[in-house]
């Protein structure tokens, strides 16, 4: 009998992610994820069942072909493995480190029933990595006509690669110096390197999609004037940019950031290279990270690279935290301190204006409110204070308004634009997805609604609509 | 983009820079700002427009060096580019018929002035620009206040020119006139604008000033531009510069504005320090 190709081992233990050590991580901003090596990648993709029906790709928001990516990886073929993937996602270095693939594709992985599911999004981000990024040879004739698509995350970073391959000439605006949107001010280094996010952008721009920063569409030029200016169809993606304040006593005073403000100063504008950069942040002694979510793993562990003794304080219990699991190991492993059934009350300041103090209070946990979580409620009496430097509101965020102050036309539900099931807005040829109408979401959820309204602004074209 | 076609010293550190920006010169109106970043690894800093030409395409910006930002901004030269420009940004000035307005201007504050006072003229109001700078020599943009407003009249700290004392003491040297106005547009250091917000609430005259807050965005995403107005949260840069002076809270806002002050100060030491090493060792 001819042996058809390395063996599959699906039994074989699920391949650990090297990560660097806890003590050198808060040295500096290097990925703290160091990814698979050749050998682990191997005996990972070997784990593959290779299932005749794989729910894997059905899970998948982009609906990469998984099966088929790991069949090639197995062969050694990381090239071509890197081009199953780029026919449905342009992005494999960023989604393969940010992706919540535990809750698309690893969760419906069959071997996952029993054993541990397999790794792929650390398959994903090591073909990303390994194989050079080649020319996936999908360029379209161009139809002559032209798609706006603003802000520059990742529902329109992906809503572009899949209207250049349809042949539309693609504009992406963004509002800030920098391309990525939440990519680049709103996930650290130390998770996303800068260079994987220009590579995959730079993609984008050799397939000819023309990017626009410093551009508020809104301001520098109003939804009208791009039509006037022969757009025929506008993708709103400009995310979910407006800061949840805590709505406490003290909060204007210095050294209280929320997670938007302090992971901008960070992550953008590189504040913990100042007084290099030009931009400082103000980390002291002791830091207090109010929320549960991803952005306050995110601030905590920049605290924590910053020198600053960090505590996360959340109202609700551990079980309830939203941040994904794989962050809140990470922001532990660095020192992170957890204080749960907590909530601030007001903040104390110095003569100077300066936060000294937080007031906070015990809660339990009660019935489940309208999120499905229990409800936190607080315990009459329980007030205590810790002292505090650098407080971070890390509590949510809503959709950015400004495009929709400029258009009042464009209809909105509590600050998020509204759609159809087409993902057309109450404007003709005005499309919307993304954070801007989800509230605040994921990454790859952002990446299915730039994929579908691409399909939608197709279609309406198409149709004359 | 972003290149300065003009660029002239009004003062010692006040620089008048006309910079190419084509599309802000179309859409600009008075009171809003445009956010910059001078250099590559330069923190976004708010500077507001003080005029706009559509046909030649650029804006004009007046900048005083006074930390390490501006500073950068104001030493690049005519031919050379700022590295980012975004605007315009905030929402325009209150402009309206009032009758009689009074604009009060300090320090750079004047060239801020400029835009509003003469869009208030030319809807048919009285324009009288209070102004304010420390001596004779800091006196900027005579003329061309001259040329916005129906009446200019300046206060020096020193007496070298004018009134002798601040703008806010000028403006109460005639407050016979000046309470009688329907509109007070306050722009300048926070210290003035707060005494200047204090007399008029005293008379009794509505009164609007334009916000300096530190900003980072500039498009309402990061929240670090908040200041309380009238008890409530706003954040500036989209929902101002522009706010009912009576109901600020000023000193927060001076408060809030010195966050980085030690950390700036450290920054720029050393970076003399490193300058005068490098002079030292050329000597
Ligand atoms: S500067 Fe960030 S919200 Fe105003």
């Amino acid at each position: 009998m001819p042996q058809t190709g390395p063996k599959r081992t699906p039994k074989a233990p699920r391949q650990e992610l090297p990560l660097r050590d806890p003590q050198s991580r808060t040295q500096g901003c290097g990925e703290v994820s160091l990814g698979f090596t050749l050998k682990q990648a191997q005996m990972e993709a070997r784990r593959c069942l290779d299932c005749k029906d794989p729910k894997c790709i059905e899970a998948c928001p982009l609906h990469i072909d998984i099966k088929s990516f790991i069949a090639r990886m197995i062969e050694g073929d990381f090239e071509g493995a890197l081009e199953r993937i780029s026919e449905q996602n342009p992005f494999p270095g960023v989604c393969g480190r940010v992706c919540q693939c535990e809750l698309y594709c690893e969760k419906a992985c069959l071997l996952g029933r029993k054993l541990k599911p397999v790794a792929v999004g650390a398959l994903e981000r090591f073909a990303a990595d390994y194989a050079s990024q080649c020319g996936n040879g999908l360029h379209a004739e161009p139809n002559g006509r032209k798609v706006a698509l603003v802000g520059s995350g990742p529902a329109s970073l992906i809503a572009a690669y899949d209207l250049v391959r349809k042949g539309y000439q693609v504009t992406i605006f963004e509002a800030l110096h920098e391309l990525g949107g939440v990519l680049a001010y709103g996930i650290p280094p130390f998770r996303l390197p800068r260079e994987i996010l220009r590579q995959e952008i730079d993609r984008l721009r050799a397939m000819g999609v023309e990017f626009c920063n410093n551009f508020i569409v809104g301001k520098t030029a109003s939804l009208d004037e791009l039509f006037e200016e022969g757009y025929s169809a506008v993708f709103v993606g400009t995310g979910a940019g407006l800061p949840h304040l805590m709505k406490i006593p003290g909060e204007n005073l210095i050294g209280v950031y929320t997670a938007n403000e302090f992971l901008t100063r960070l992550n953008l504008m590189r504040a913990y290279d100042f007084p290099h950069s030009g931009t400082p942040v103000r980390v002291g002694k002791r830091t207090l990270v109010v929320g549960g979510g991803n952005s306050a793993m995110d601030a905590a562990r920049w605290a924590r690279r910053l020198g600053s003794e960090t505590t996360i304080l959340f109202r609700r219990g551990r079980a309830e935290l939203r941040a994904r699991l794989e962050e809140i190991d990470r922001a532990e492993e660095e020192g992170v301190h957890f204080e749960f059934l907590a909530a601030p009350v007001r903040l104390l300041g110095d003569e100077t204006g300066a936060v000294r103090e937080m007031e906070c209070i015990r809660m339990r946990l009660g019935e489940p409110d309208e999120t499905g979580r229990p409800s936190p409620i607080p315990i009459p009496g329980s007030e205590y204070r810790v002292p505090v430097d650098t407080v971070v509101a890390a509590i949510g965020q809503s959709p950015n308004p400004t495009l929709q102050r400029a258009t009042p036309q464009l209809i909105t539900n509590r600050g998020k634009i509204v759609i159809d099931d087409r993902g057309q807005t109450s404007l003709p040829r005005v499309f919307a997805g993304g954070d801007v109408v989800r509230g605040g979401s994921t990454v790859i959820l952002a990446m299915r609604d730039g994929r579908a309204a691409a399909e939608a602004i197709d279609r309406a074209l198409q149709e004359g609509r | 983009m972003n290149r300065i076609f003009h660029k002239v010293m009004l003062a010692p550190e006040v620089a008048w820079l006309e910079v190419e920006a084509p599309r802000i010169a179309r859409r600009w109106k008075p009171g809003q700002f445009v956010i910059i970043r001078p250099t590559d690894d330069s923190e976004r800093i708010p500077l507001t427009i003080v005029d706009g030409d559509a046909a030649r395409g650029t804006i004009l910006l007046v900048v005083q060096g006074v930390g390490r930002t501006s500073r950068l901004t104001i030493s690049r030269e005519p031919g050379e580019a700022f590295t980012d420009l975004v605007g315009p940004l905030g929402e325009p000035a209150t402009i309206g018929v009032f009758g009689r307005v009074v604009c009060v201007g300090g320090g750079v504050g004047v060239a801020e002035l400029l835009p509003v006072a003469a869009a208030l003229r030319r809807v048919g109001n009285h324009v009288t620009a209070v102004c304010g700078a420390r001596s004779r020599s800091q006196i900027i943009l005579d003329a061309e206040l001259h040329a916005a407003a129906d009446e200019v009249c300046w206060s020096t700290d020193d007496g070298s020119a004018g009134f002798h004392g601040t703008v806010v003491d000028l403006l109460r040297s005639r407050e016979a006139e000046f309470r009688r106005a329907g509109m007070i547009h306050v722009i300048g250091p926070i210290p003035m604008m707060r005494a200047a917000a204090e007399l008029t609430r005293a008379w009794g005259v509505r009164t609007f000033a334009s916000l300096n807050p530190i900003m980072v965005d500039g498009t309402g995403m990061c929240g670090g531009c908040r200041v309380t107005v009238g008890g409530k949260v706003r954040f500036a840069c989209v929902e101002g510069p522009e706010f009912d002076a009576h109901q600020v809270d000023f000193e927060e806002l001076a408060r809030r504005n010195s966050a980085y002050r030690e950390q700036e100060r450290l920054a720029m030491q050393n970076h003399e320090c490193r300058i005068g090493l490098v002079l030292t060792r050329q000597g």
